[in-house]
């Protein structure tokens, strides 16, 4: 692309991002929605983070890891077991991280 | 917190620039798009010279999900005036979310309320944008294998721990994780769409169940 098709490309992502944040902030009246919706979207925000991160965890260029030995895989554990004994979050993000490393570094996986 | 956000701004810093757009372009999209995920799932398609339309269906389909943090904004900030409603969607984040969540379960308005998301968001904004800059700046400098971007998933799994307040929660949360690797292959990461869709349906079934009993 020439940097003014990139120019206008990222003046529509903005309005794009923008319009998604602001789609339940800008109307006035509430949008008519079943409640069954308006109930079952509170689990979106959670659906969201775990979608993200998941796949992050164990899918290497789009495929399943086919094998154990996946730093990744321990440092999300080790993670999760912080924060589960201390409600850290910075504790989670190191001890998780850490541990990926020294995996990755230390054992070649 | 800081910490994650810093690690993932430098991540996506590096790989803005490797995409070959140069510094003040990558600059000027980093500072009005302001949205991680959207921008990597950009890079390729303008460094590959897809079609306009195509990287626009692409942030709409990876920004679908903070229209699920708009809804949950809205009881709290829907009485003020459009102009700072406007600029608190600018400022919106997974990060911010997920802490103002953990920290006012009521949905009502209050003066509190908004401080407190300005306080995070502004802090955010901060220092996403510094580490982002930093990135695009410091470029292939910064090798991949020091696990910054891993700081970053790392962070959003710490996220996403906060929010499991109900047993509901980590099914859905479960289910969402299944449903993303499951439909990975999708274009235009469409798997995250899917995969909320199957939590809300999962976490619907399960209230209705709860409440036959």
């Amino acid at each position: 692309m020439s940097p003014l098709e990139i120019f206008l490309t990222t003046i529509g992502m903005a309005v794009i991002t923008l319009g998604t944040r602001a789609f339940f902030l800008l109307p006035k009246e509430d949008l008519p929605m079943p409640r069954w919706l308006r109930e079952g979207l509170r689990y979106a925000p959670i659906a969201a983070l775990a979608a993200v991160v998941a796949p992050e965890l164990v899918m290497t260029q789009g495929h399943l890891v086919d094998t154990w030995r996946d730093a990744r895989i321990f440092g999300a554990l080790a993670g999760l077991a912080f924060y589960a004994w201390r409600r850290s979050l910075f504790g989670t993000i190191v001890c998780g991280t850490g541990t990926m490393l020294v995996l990755r570094f230390g054992l070649g996986w | 917190m800081a910490i994650g956000i810093a690690a993932w701004g430098l991540v996506a810093g590096v790989a803005m620039t490797k995409s070959g757009m140069g510094v003040p372009l990558a600059i000027f999209m980093s500072v009005l798009v302001y949205a991680g995920s959207a921008q990597i799932a950009a890079l390729p398609l303008i460094a590959g010279n897809a079609p306009m339309w195509v990287v626009w269906a692409t942030t709409l389909c990876v920004s679908l999900r903070f229209m699920a943090f708009s809804f949950h904004y809205r009881p709290y900030f829907a009485h003020l005036p459009r102009r700072q409603r406007i600029a608190l969607s600018f400022l919106m984040g997974d990060t911010n979310f997920a802490l103002f969540a953990r920290r006012f379960d009521e949905p009502r308005p209050g003066v509190r309320h908004e401080e407190y998301f300005l306080g995070s968001a502004l802090l955010t904004f901060g220092v996403w944008q510094v580490s982002i800059i930093t990135g695009i700046v410091a470029g292939s400098g910064i090798p991949e294998s020091w696990g910054l971007g891993f700081a970053g998933t790392m962070a959003l799994l710490a996220l996403t721990c906060t929010q499991l307040r109900s047993p509901v929660n980590g099914v859905a949360a479960v289910v969402a994780g299944c449903a993303a690797i499951a439909a990975y292959a999708l274009p235009l990461k469409l798997n995250i769409i899917v995969a909320i869709a199957a939590a809300v349906a999962v976490g619907v079934l399960a209230d209705r169940s709860g409440a036959r009993q």
